[in-house]
């Protein structure tokens, strides 16, 4: 077939232009740059301490500061409270608030489980805990649970697929064997189980999810190099007397990205789900580590009157897991070679 | 209806365009030709020039980004343009069938053949299942199927790919249609079955008086088949006419320019140049309508071509040409494309009688074991026994049909495969090992060059780069000189300095593999293995690379192994030939030797079937049944005797070629053949190809 739009493009600017076409995918990415934004600058936007403040003349910010100058928690507690804050205690002077005055971890005996209001905009859970607090927070060890353990997954699935399909023979039937067999047994209930075996952190269970969840990585890896190490541009570098290493990074690994690509994204959403799931039955990341999961593990007891405690940390859930998803969906086809003609 | 003098189809003013991102681009514009009953048209043109695109607008399968944008289509007489798709969804069944390149994606793997035929007559004429049946034996008969009884209960897979083409064609004969459409139906097809393809083609018109419209990109295909030609050359079309005015006096330069680009089959490089077409089709947002559109490309363009268009207009009865100087062109033969003396040679042969060769092959072996299910193991005799010498600064051709163990024979050479048994020598030294234990200055001696432009060069990097790599790797020049290195043989492969930084993406496929031949220049190598080089390239390209080759043999004594399936471009680029079959060499010699008797009869046939753009050469007509045997389990003896058509002439019928091998004929120096029949039978056999006496 002749090509039908004459000049050639490069690969990612048509992939791109493919991916575009999708307006839920576009503002689905959007959404996850924004959670992503969220994440890294959780500290700035939710915490006990004022971003910047000044007292008797003098500036300073707190936020970076672990001495304790002031008892700001006191401050906070003036009735009328604004983000910008003039207070005189125990000499004047002005505080500028982050967004949500409150950390994940502060208890606040006297408003246990009270219902959004102005003070506290998604209410507090049965410590007085402001929820919004806990939920960006919470979105910090959400993604970084969701990229790491992918990340572990891509790299162990790519360096296994990639010599399983570039080798073959005895090597790829030891892979082979190794994913089906991992591929029997219900990941989630291995990971409960290697979970309880392992002391509680948060970066064991990214090493947990990651070394379970390689297989379809792995898989879409072999087809690729399977495919590849027959193209005569391999054959080429072989001629050229070129290294298995050389060939595999350099030649092989940059074109059979694209369904690694896909299959990140999908992983992403997959690892939140984990991890929320894990937190919800009380395996996750230990308290008071704040979490999705968690907060909905909480809102257990109270679920008949703190209708808040389930809805938003659900949402949020529900929504990176769409918003990942439905990337993830774009991409493959936007990535589709059937569709390249 | 008067069926003798109205027409089947008119095809006036067509134009298509498709829908890109770039907006609408017109693929197709101001077509127009007509079809009479019985007649076959063939449509011929380089890719990207629209052929297919005419074709589908006939049926109206542009799919959802195309659209006849004007001109109208009548199909005995009948408006197509516009119909709604329910009645040409009946039309497209009952009176137009089409036959595609890949007769296995027309297929439907997972039903019977019979199923599938028989599907065509219950459910477009309500035949009974009975009656169907009947009438789908006949035609596979028709088709020349060998046992259609039993190919009625198969499954597509278990056919050949000749096999599934006739299956594909008798579906398509099955309601006996006034237009046959086939888009190059023999392409993926290897020449012996090619040629039976054709055979049957040409039958089909005069039994069945079915109109043909005939796609291919090959010029001896559509000289073999048809009664009048359109050329076209980016949607447009240049030239029409009967195959005798296309073929003796073609009178648009595009046309005479395919025809140049061509080695014949009995031209080599001595005696001939080929002339490659410069530049390459436009992309159809460059195609300017007030100009000739092939003024570009155009050794004779004068002004007026860059004024205004010229129209399609007949300078002859019955032959049409869109060029100004149309009439000038008519009387200048083409002839000089045959002959000798008014060629400007690149220059004299490398090739010279050395006493010592700088390959020396010694009955190899290459067997591969393939697994069927755990525990089974096949074996794959893909090259058996081959022993064969190639002297420094000369070409080998090696030609044979696909599976017959050619590219093994390369790879074992250049160490990507396993060598089973016996010796391959090269300068003197013994390459027994795989090319990743090879000394480098071993490896750099020896490169490749491969078949497919798509994937010889990696799509992630630029292509300086790639060229670069060598050049480091092997230290050919120092390493602040390498840049200049590689710009250095950029320009030598005819590819500009801006090259450099482009991605292969970004190229043609003729500029790709010119990259690749620049590659493989890299290291210097006394030795380049070629994989059918230019088989996937279009005519005007595939002259500009072998000319290149050629030049590069010339400049630096390079020795040249060269694979091709076309016997024409083997006969033309090599000073030495060994036909291949089924992993044994049948017939090995200096080029004149192999296309004139005495013959070895798979030599014979493989040239009684190649397609020759000359309507003034003849050749005998001898076609092999049957398919290539699986080399997993060759039949013994000799491996050709499943199939030759010579072993009648053999006392008892042939008894000895199924129970021994033949020994080597050696016929005069260098020259040897493997038959059992001997030299003087095969020398007494008429040349194939001849020359008709005019």
């Amino acid at each position: 077939m002749p090509s039908r739009d004459g000049y050639p493009t490069s690969y990612w600017s048509m992939v791109w232009w493919r991916f575009k076409k999708h307006k839920l995918a576009i503002f689905s990415l959007y959404l996850i740059l924004f959670l992503g934004f969220v994440a890294v600058v959780a500290p700035l936007l939710a915490n006990n301490r004022p971003l910047c403040a000044s007292l008797n003349g003098r500036v300073f910010f707190p936020i970076f500061q672990q001495d304790n100058i002031l008892d700001w928690k006191k401050i906070r507690k003036h009735k009328d409270w604004h983000p910008f804050q003039r207070f005189e205690h125990p000499g004047s002077g002005w505080a500028l608030w982050p967004l949500v005055p409150y950390s994940p971890t502060e208890y606040n005996l006297f408003e246990i489980l009270s219902p959004p209001s102005s003070r506290h905009w998604l209410g507090t859970d049965d410590r007085g805990r402001d929820v919004l607090s806990r939920m960006i927070h919470g979105a910090r060890i959400s993604l970084s649970v969701g990229f790491v353990a992918v990340g572990i997954a891509a790299a162990v699935g790519v360096v296994l697929g990639g010599m399983a399909g570039y080798f073959g023979g005895i090597v790829d039937d030891v892979v082979n064997r190794i994913i089906e067999v991992l591929m029997t047994i219900p990941t989630f209930f291995l990971i409960l189980a290697i979970i309880a075996f392992l002391p509680p952190s948060i970066y064991n269970i990214m090493a947990v999810i990651g070394i379970t969840g390689w297989t379809g990585i792995a898989r879409f890896v072999r087809a690729e190099f399977l495919k590849l190490k027959e193209l005569d541009f391999v054959m080429a570098s072989k001629a050229l007397g070129a290294s298995h290493r050389r060939i595999i990074f350099l030649h092989m690994l940059p074109n059979a990205m694209s369904p690694v690509l896909v299959s990140v994204v999908f992983g992403v959403a997959g690892a939140i789900l984990t991890e929320s799931s894990l937190s919800f039955l009380g395996f996750g990341v230990p308290p008071p580590t704040p979490s999705w999961g968690d907060i909905l593990s909480q809102s257990r007891d109270y679920i008949e009157f703190a209708w808040w405690l389930t809805l938003f940390p659900g949402l949020a859930i529900f929504i990176t897991i769409t918003a990942f998803n439905l990337v993830g969906e774009a991409l493959r086809d936007a990535m589709d070679p059937k569709l390249f003609q | 209806m008067n069926i003798k003098n109205s027409k089947v189809l008119q095809v006036e003013n067509l134009s298509v365009s498709y829908k890109t991102r770039k907006g609408w681009i017109q693929a197709v514009q101001n077509v127009s030709f007509d079809l009479s009953y019985g007649e076959t048209l063939g449509i011929v043109g380089e890719s990207g020039c629209g052929k297919s695109t005419v074709a589908f607008a006939i049926v109206n399968f542009l799919g959802p980004n195309g659209k006849v944008t004007s001109g109208s289509i009548k199909f005995e007489g009948k408006e197509l343009v516009g119909l709604s798709r329910r009645e040409l969804n009946r039309l497209r069944g009952n009176r137009i069938s089409m036959v595609y390149q890949d007769p296995m994606a027309a297929l439907n793997p997972i039903l019977r053949i019979g199923d599938q035929l028989m599907e065509v007559l219950t459910y477009h004429r309500n035949f009974s299942k009975r009656e169907a049946y009947e009438h789908c034996i006949d035609m596979l008969k028709r088709v020349h199927m060998p046992d259609p009884e039993a190919v009625m209960k198969r499954y597509p897979h278990q056919l050949s790919g000749g096999q599934q083409q006739r299956v594909v064609i008798a579906m398509a004969m099955l309601n006996n249609p006034a237009l046959l459409i086939m888009d190059e139906p023999t392409t993926a097809l290897d020449v012996t079955v090619e040629a039976a393809v054709l055979d049957l083609v040409e039958e089909l018109k005069s039994e069945f008086g079915t109109s043909i419209i005939f796609i291919t990109h090959n010029l001896g295909v559509v000289a073999r088949v048809s009664d009048s030609i359109c050329v076209m050359y980016a949607g447009e079309i240049v030239e029409r006419g009967h195959v005798g005015q296309i073929f003796e006096n073609p009178a648009h330069p595009y046309t005479r320019g395919l025809l140049r680009c061509v080695p014949l089959l009995g031209t080599s490089k001595s005696s001939t140049v080929l002339r490659p077409i410069r530049g390459r089709v436009p992309p159809p947002e460059r195609r300017l309508p007030s100009m000739c559109i092939f003024a570009d490309r155009c050794g004779h363009r004068e002004n007026q071509c860059v004024d205004k268009k010229p129209n399609l207009r007949e300078i002859d009865p019955g032959h049409e040409v869109r060029c100004f100087k149309g009439e000038r062109f008519l009387y200048i033969s083409l002839r000089d494309r045959r002959s000798a003396q008014k060629v400007r040679r690149i220059g004299s042969s490398t090739c010279a009688e050395k006493e010592k060769p700088l390959l020396d092959i010694r009955k190899l072996r290459v067997y591969y074991t393939q697994k069927m299910r755990i525990g089974v193991k096949h074996i794959v005799r893909a090259v058996d026994n081959v022993s064969v010498q190639v002297n420094p600064g000369c070409t080998l051709g090696i030609v044979g049909e696909s599976g017959c163990g050619k590219s093994t024979l390369l790879k074992a050479i250049i160490g990507l495969e396993k060598v089973r048994d016996g010796k391959i020598f090269f300068q003197d030294k013994e390459l027994d090992t795989l090319v990743v234990h090879r000394p480098l200055d071993i490896i750099k001696e020896i490169q490749m060059v491969f078949q497919n432009p798509d994937s010889t060069l990696n799509p992630a990097y630029p292509v300086g780069k790639q060229i670069e790599r060598p050049l480091k790797r092997f230290k050919t020049v120092p390493r602040k000189r390498v840049r200049e290195e590689a710009l250095r043989l950029l320009r030598a492969v005819r590819l500009g300095q801006d090259y450099y930084h482009r991605y292969p993406r970004q190229l043609s496929g003729g500029e790709k593999q010119r990259v690749g031949i620049a590659r493989a220049l890299a290291s210097r190598p006394s030795l380049i293995l070629c994989d059918e080089p230019v088989s996937a390239l279009d005519v005007s390209v595939q002259a500009a690379v072998l000319n290149l080759l050629m030049e590069i043999q010339n400049k630096f004594g390079t020795t040249f192994v060269f694979i091709a399936h076309d016997l024409s471009v083997v006969r033309y680029i090599s000073d030495y030939v060994a036909v291949m079959y089924l992993g044994q060499i049948m017939e090995a010699g200096p080029t004149q030797r192999i296309y004139e008797p005495p013959y070895h009869p798979y030599t014979e046939a493989l040239l009684s079937a190649v397609p020759i753009p000359d309507p003034d050469i003849s050749q005998r007509r001898i076609r092999l049944e049957g398919n290539v045997p699986s080399a997993m389990n060759p039949p013994s003896g000799c491996r050709f005797h499943t199939r030759c058509p010579r072993r009648h002439l053999l006392p008892d019928g042939g008894k000895i070629c199924q129970e021994k091998a033949p020994e080597e004929h050696v016929i005069d120096k260098n020259h040897t053949i493997y038959c059992h029949l001997p030299i003087e039978t095969l020398l007494e056999l008429d040349p194939v190809v001849e020359m008709k006496t005019s």
